[in-house]
């Protein structure tokens, strides 16, 4: 147990609780971004740089965004007072993370403690890409393409739009 | 107590968090969010086994967290449109609140 994964581990386990027991919305996106950054900066650690900078740029970059703009468009002051927590839910998160880590500390791993960094360079993806996980990559633009523009239709106002179709 | 299991104790520590938020927390969004977490925990998963896995030069860790994240990004535009879609219609985002599906 390395002091640099102590850190990463500390920020990103207290940014993603934080971001979970804080009562104002905003304030929770914030501790949010702390804490994917910190995962983020795991990813680097372990030599995963190509999805360390992808984790940076998709979820701090845009899913927070996205996030925070959702948060304003429909936040009202008043709702957020009379968010009063129950128990059962982190007793099931708990008893969950009993069992998994019950299950991962009795397990024999045959990995040794540290293999030597195997390189992942961004040239090296983008021949897989390119060459092994083609039809993968085809099928998520796909997918990107088909849920950006269903975002844009579910979103859109459909009392506004016909006001304008008149004139 | 080898290192894998070190990323693989966090990694089940985040997914308990995210459990915990998208179970108690009432508003839509951070729901979503908690969701976001157990999918990061998951991947966080695939790159340890992909780090400290006999095959690093296959890449199929990393292939996996791309795609992973390729799809949790949809998952989260698609989520936030319905939620504000829902929000035209019931003025809230409280989830004890969306209780039905008509109006």
């Amino acid at each position: 147990m390395t002091p640099a994964f102590l850190i990463l581990a500390a920020i990103a386990v207290a940014g993603t609780a934080a971001a979970m027991a804080l009562r104002n919305p905003i304030h929770c996106i914030l501790a949010l971004t702390a804490g994917l950054t910190g995962i983020a900066a795991l990813y680097l650690q372990l030599g995963a740089q190509f999805a360390g900078l992808t984790q940076l740029m998709v979820y701090v970059g845009a899913v927070a965004i996205l996030a925070v703009f959702a948060i304003m468009m429909t936040h009202r002051p008043s709702s957020t007072q009379r968010e009063t927590y129950s128990l059962t839910g982190p007793a099931i998160a708990a008893a969950l993370f009993a069992v998994l880590a019950w299950a991962i500390c009795h397990t024999t791993t045959s990995a040794q403690p540290l293999p030597p960094e195997p390189s992942a360079t961004v040239q090296q993806i983008g021949d897989a890409l390119m060459h092994h996980f083609v039809l993968p990559l085809e099928i998520i633009g796909l997918l990107l393409t088909a849920a950006l523009i269903g975002a844009v239709v579910i979103a859109m106002d459909p009392t506004k739009d016909q006001s304008k179709e008149p004139q | 107590m080898s290192s894998l299991q070190n990323y693989l104790l966090l990694s089940a520590l985040l997914f308990a968090i995210g459990l915990a938020g998208a179970l108690t927390r009432r508003n839509a969004i951070l729901v979503l969010i908690g969701i976001e977490l157990m999918l990061n925990a998951a991947n966080l998963n695939f790159i340890a086994f992909w780090r400290f896995g006999p095959h690093p030069e296959a890449l199929t860790g990393i292939m996996f967290t791309l795609f992973t994240i390729a799809v949790a990004a949809a998952e989260a535009a698609v989520g936030l449109a319905i939620i504000l879609a829902a929000y035209r219609h019931h003025r809230t985002t409280d989830l004890d609140q969306m209780d039905s599906l008509k109006h």
